[in-house]
C-alpha cells in the first residue's frame, strides 16, 4: 500500500469552500479537546461561544459590532493579498487611524458633526494609508520584506498610542498619577462627535455602511477596473506584469493605500463609535484577526462578509467565555488553530491524495 | 536483403531480450489521456529514439519509467523482471538515469558537490572519490568537465555532461535524455552524439526523446513514434526516411521548405547604435552592438545562449537599462524608455520564457489576450474594463490563430505549449506591430506548431513589419532570415545576407573563431 499525491489542476470553487468548511469543523474539534483539558464541557463552551452570538437579538447585534472592524480591515487586506503584498500591519494601520481621528476631534471639539465625522474618517483613512505606504515604498524600492516591515510598524503604532494616552493626551484628571495603568486613555470625545447607533444596540451604522460600501468597491475594483487587472497580474506573475508595462511601484502604493486606509477607518469606528475615547488596548487585535478573516474568505469580498460575521461571533463569544473562568488567551489560541487548519487545508484543495494497494 | 537473411534477422530480434519493457501503459490527467495503452521496449546496447510532437506523451511515458508519475494501468519490466517504480530513487536503484530538459543542478555548488548530493558513498570527504570517478568517466566516454567548477560557470553543454555523469555515478545503464540537444551548439551536439555512441558500445541502453527528425537519423538505431498518447510506429531507423517519420508523427504531410517570397525592403524601422548593457550579475553583456532592420525584413540573430541575446532583447523592449548607446524606432529615441512606451510605439515582444514572462497562468485566456491593451480602448473606457469586448476579442483571436482552448474563460495554464505560444502570438501581433522581437519563438514546440509560427512570421514580414528573430536553431534562422547576425560574448561577429551565409561560417562565428561581413 502506498500514498500517492497528485496536483489538482483546477479545483472547482465549491470544493475549495467545502475544504475550508471542513477545516473549521476540525479546528472546532481540536479546540473541544482544549476546553475538555481545561475542565470545561466542550458542549457548554460552544453553546456559550456560538449560540448566544448568533441566535439572540442582543447577541447578534454585538456580533455585528465586532464584525465591523474585522470586515473593513479584512476587505483591505484581501486587496493587498491579491497583489501578493503580505500586509500583516492592519493592526498598526487601525491604531494610527484611531489616533489621527481622536487628535482631530480633540483639537476641534466645537465644530459641527456633519463636518467633523466625515473628516475624522478621512484623516483616519489617510493615517492608515500612510502607515501602509512606508512598507510599500520600502518593498518596491529596496526589496524590504513587507511581512517584517508591516509587522514592525504595528509595534511602532502601539507604542505611539501608549505614549499619547499616557503622556500628552492622557486624561486631564490623572496627570501626574501614571501609577494608574488602567487609566491610559484620553478624555471622552465631545458627545456630538460620537457615531450614531441603531436604536438599542451598539451598532455604529456609519462605519457599517462604510464597510459594506468598501466591500462593493473592492469587488468592483478587482473584477472590473484596470487597477484590479493590474493587481491580479502583479500578484500572479510579477515578471509578466513588468513585461506588460505595469509599474509595480504604482500598484504596490495604491494597494497599500487602500489596504491601510480601510484599516485606519476601522480604527476611527472603534474610537468614535464604541469607546468614545482613545485608550490603550482598545483594539483587541482586530487587525490580526482580520488576516484570518481575509484568508478564510478566500480573498473574495462576499465570502469575507461571511467569515467576518463568523469571527465577530466567535470573538464576542470569547468574551463571554471569560465569565466561565477561561482566560482571553484561549480565544487567541482559538484564532490560531483556525488559521492553522485553513492554511493546512489549502494543501487538500490543491492536491489529490490517493491510497493505493 | 535476401528472404533467408531477413528471417534470421527477425529471429535474432526475437531472441534479444529487452532491458526495458513497458506494457499497456495508461496515464490520464484531468481531461487528457497522456498515454493510451503504450507498449514500449528498449534493448541494451541501442540508442532508441522516442519521437513525437509536443503533447504526444513522450515525456509523460519517460516520467513514468523514472518514477515521477505513477501509471493508471500497465506493467513495467526491467531486465525481464516485473517492477514497481514509485520514485526516482527506485528508478536509480534499477539502474535508470534521466537527464531532464531543464537541468536539476544547484548553481552555487560545484560539479562534485552536485554529484555527491544525496548519493555520497562515504560520509566524510566524499568528494575525493567522486573526483576520481569523474575523471574516469571523462576518459572512458569523453565527458570532459572540471570537477571543481561551479555550475554557474559552465555552459549548457557542460551542465548536461554533469547530468550524464550524475546518472552514471548512480550506476545507470539505462539513460533517458529528454530533448538533450535543445540547449546545445552544433559542435556540442556532435560531442554529445559521440559520447552517446561510446556509451552504447559499452552496452548501455539510451532513450533519446526528440521531436527533431534529423537527430533521429543522426544517432538512433530504432525509433518509436508517439502521436496523441498512442504508439503510431516502431521502426528501424535504417529502414525508414524523414518523410515517413514526419507523416507518422504529425498525421499529415509536412512542408519542410517554407515559401519565402521576395519582399521589397522598405525604410529602416529599428536602429541600434553602439549598445552597451550589463547582465544580472553586473558584468558586461552587450559590448557595442549595432544593427538596423527595415520594413519587410527579418534579421536572424544566431548565437549560443548566454552571449548577450537575452540582454539585447530586454534592452530593446524596455525591460533592461542600457549603459550606453541608442535604440531608435522610426527615428524616435526609445533608449531606456518604459516597456509600455516601447509597446505603444508598435514593438511586439514574443518572449523567450513564455510561462515566466508572457503569461499569467491563473488568468483566463481572454484576460491574457489583453495583457498589453487592458488599459485602453476598446477594452477600457474611463473606469471599467468591458468584459463583452474582452470576450469578443478573445473569440476573434482564438479563431484567427486557431488556439485550442475549451473556452475563452479557461485558465491559460491549462493550454499546451504550442497553444500558449499561439496565444502570445495572437496578443502581440493583434495591433499590427511595426517591429517584432521574437525570442526563440519555436523553442520546444512540435513540428506542426513550429511550421505555423514560422508561417506567421513570414506573413508579418510580408505585411511590412521589421522582425528580429533570435534563435539557437540555425535551420530556423537560415529558413526565415533575410540577413543573419551572429553574436558572441556580447558582440556581433558579423552580419551576412542569408544567401551568402554558410552553416560552417556561422558555426565558426558562434564559437568566436571568425569575424565576417559588415561589422557595423
Amino acid at each position: 500500500m502506498r500514498i500517492v499525491v497528485t496536483r489538482r489542476i483546477a479545483p472547482p470553487r465549491w470544493f475549495e469552500i467545502a475544504v475550508r468548511f471542513m477545516a473549521i469543523i476540525i479546528a472546532l474539534l481540536v479546540m473541544a479537546i482544549v476546553f475538555w483539558a481545561y475542565g470545561i464541557s466542550p458542549t457548554v463552551a460552544y453553546k456559550k461561544l456560538l449560540l448566544d452570538s448568533f441566535t439572540t437579538a442582543h447577541g447578534f447585534s454585538e456580533t455585528i459590532v465586532t464584525m465591523i472592524p474585522l470586515l473593513l480591515s479584512g476587505i483591505g487586506l484581501s486587496i493587498a493579498f491579491k497583489a501578493q503584498l503580505w500586509n500583516i500591519g492592519a493592526e498598526g494601520q487601525l491604531l494610527v487611524g484611531a489616533i489621527a481621528a481622536t487628535g482631530l476631534a480633540l483639537s476641534f471639539p466645537d465644530t459641527s458633526a456633519y463636518l467633523m465625522i466625515p473628516l475624522m474618517f478621512l484623516v483616519g483613512f489617510l493615517a492608515g494609508a500612510l502607515w501602509g505606504l512606508i512598507p510599500a515604498i520600502l518593498r518596491a524600492k529596496l526589496q524590504v520584506n513587507e511581512v517584517i516591515s508591516t509587522l514592525m510598524m504595528n509595534y511602532i503604532a502601539d507604542r505611539l498610542l501608549l505614549y499619547l494616552v499616557s503622556g500628552p493626551w492622557s486624561v486631564a484628571e490623572v496627570i501626574g498619577q501614571v501609577a494608574y495603568a488602567g487609566f491610559y486613555q484620553t478624555n471622552l470625545l465631545p458627545e456630538h462627535l460620537w457615531l450614531p447607533v441603531l436604536g438599542g444596540t451598539r451598532i455604529h451604522w456609519p462605519t457599517l455602511l462604510i464597510a459594506l460600501a468598501s466591500l462593493v468597491g473592492a469587488y468592483l475594483i478587482i473584477t472590473k477596473t484596470p487597477l484590479g487587472y493590474e493587481i491580479v497580474v502583479v500578484g500572479e506573475n510579477l515578471e509578466a506584469a513588468k513585461f506588460a508595462g505595469i509599474k509595480y511601484l504604482k500598484v504596490a502604493l495604491l494597494v497599500m493605500i487602500i489596504s491601510g486606509g480601510l484599516a485606519g477607518m476601522a480604527g476611527v469606528g472603534e474610537v468614535a463609535g464604541i469607546h468614545h475615547r482613545l485608550r490603550s488596548g482598545f483594539s483587541a487585535g482586530y487587525g490580526y484577526t482580520a488576516i484570518i478573516v481575509a484568508w478564510l474568505g478566500g480573498l473574495n469580498p462576499i465570502l469575507i462578509l461571511i467569515s467576518s460575521l463568523l469571527f465577530g461571533g466567535l470573538l464576542r463569544g470569547g468574551y463571554l467565555l471569560r465569565t466561565m473562568g477561561i482566560r482571553i488567551g484561549i480565544v487567541n489560541m482559538f484564532n490560531g488553530i483556525i488559521l492553522f487548519f485553513i492554511l493546512a487545508s489549502e494543501f487538500f484543495s490543491n492536491y489529490r491524495i490517493e491510497i493505493r494497494r | 536483403m535476401s528472404e533467408a537473411h531477413g528471417k534470421t534477422a527477425l529471429r535474432e530480434e526475437r531472441e534479444i531480450e529487452p532491458i526495458v519493457e513497458m506494457r499497456g501503459i495508461v496515464k490520464t490527467f484531468p481531461g487528457v489521456v497522456a498515454n493510451d495503452h503504450i507498449n514500449f521496449e528498449v534493448r541494451a546496447g541501442e540508442i532508441h529514439a522516442l519521437l513525437g510532437e509536443n503533447g504526444a506523451g513522450k515525456t509523460t511515458l519517460m516520467n513514468i519509467l523514472y518514477g515521477i508519475y505513477q501509471p493508471n494501468e500497465g506493467e513495467i519490466y526491467i531486465r525481464g523482471k516485473r517492477v514497481e517504480i514509485r520514485s526516482p530513487r527506485d528508478a536509480m536503484h534499477l539502474g535508470i538515469g534521466m537527464v531532464h530538459q531543464h537541468f536539476m543542478l544547484i548553481e552555487k555548488h560545484t560539479v562534485v558537490e552536485n554529484i555527491a548530493l544525496g548519493f555520497a558513498t562515504k560520509f566524510l570527504f566524499p568528494t575525493k572519490e567522486i573526483s576520481r570517478k569523474i575523471r574516469e568517466f571523462s576518459e572512458k566516454y569523453g565527458l570532459t568537465v572540471d570537477p571543481n567548477a561551479y555550475i554557474w560557470q559552465l555552459s549548457a553543454g557542460e551542465q548536461q555532461r554533469v547530468e550524464i555523469i550524475k546518472a552514471l555515478y548512480r550506476g545507470a545503464d539505462i539513460l533517458i535524455l529528454d530533448e538533450p540537444t535543445s540547449v546545445l551548439t552544433p559542435k556540442e551536439i556532435d560531442e554529445l552524439f559521440s559520447i552517446l555512441k561510446r556509451m552504447k558500445e559499452e552496452g548501455k541502453a539510451i532513450i533519446f526523446i526528440t521531436h527533431k527528425l534529423d537527430e533521429v537519423f543522426a544517432i538512433s538505431d530504432r525509433v518509436t513514434v508517439l502521436r496523441r498518447g498512442k504508439v503510431i510506429g516502431k521502426l528501424k531507423t535504417a529502414e525508414t526516411n524523414k518523410k515517413e517519420l514526419a507523416r507518422l508523427m504529425v498525421g499529415r504531410e509536412v512542408l519542410f521548405r517554407l515559401e519565402r517570397e521576395a519582399v521589397k525592403k522598405g525604410k529602416t524601422v529599428l536602429e541600434v547604435i553602439d549598445l552597451y548593457a550589463l547582465n544580472d550579475k553586473g558584468l558586461p553583456a552587450l559590448k557595442g552592438v549595432s544593427f538596423t532592420i527595415a520594413e519587410g525584413e527579418i534579421l536572424g540573430l544566431a548565437g549560443v545562449a548566454g552571449n548577450g541575446q537575452k540582454e539585447l532583447v530586454e534592452v530593446l523592449t524596455g525591460l533592461r537599462k542600457a549603459e550606453k548607446g541608442k535604440v531608435l524606432i522610426r527615428g524616435v529615441d526609445v533608449t531606456n524608455a518604459s516597456p509600455r512606451r516601447i509597446a505603444e510605439l508598435g514593438v511586439a515582444h514574443i518572449p523567450e520564457e513564455r510561462l515566466k514572462h508572457g503569461l499569467v497562468p491563473n488568468m483566463s485566456v481572454a484576460e491574457n489576450l489583453i495583457l498589453k491593451q487592458y488599459y485602453k480602448q476598446p477594452y477600457c473606457d474611463k473606469f471599467f474594463i468591458d468584459r463583452k469586448k474582452v470576450l469578443e476579442n478573445a473569440n476573434k483571436l482564438i479563431e484567427e490563430f486557431n488556439i485550442m482552448t475549451p473556452s475563452p474563460i479557461t485558465p491559460a495554464k491549462l493550454l499546451s505549449g504550442g497553444n500558449i505560444q499561439r496565444l502570445i502570438l495572437a496578443r502581440e501581433l493583434a495591433g499590427s506591430p511595426d517591429v517584432i522581437i521574437a525570442a526563440h519563438p519555436t523553442y520546444g514546440l512540435d513540428v506542426g506548431a513550429t511550421e505555423y509560427i514560422r508561417k506567421i512570421l513570414l506573413r508579418e514580414r510580408k505585411r511590412g513589419s521589421a522582425i528580429l528573430l533570435v534563435s539557437e536553431d540555425l535551420e530556423e534562422i537560415m529558413a526565415l532570415s533575410d540577413r543573419i547576425a551572429v553574436m558572441f560574448e556580447g558582440e556581433i561577429m558579423g552580419i551576412l545576407p542569408a544567401e551568402k551565409a554558410s552553416l560552417e561560417d556561422i558555426g565558426l562565428m558562434m564559437a568566436g573563431a571568425k569575424r565576417m561581413g559588415v561589422v557595423a
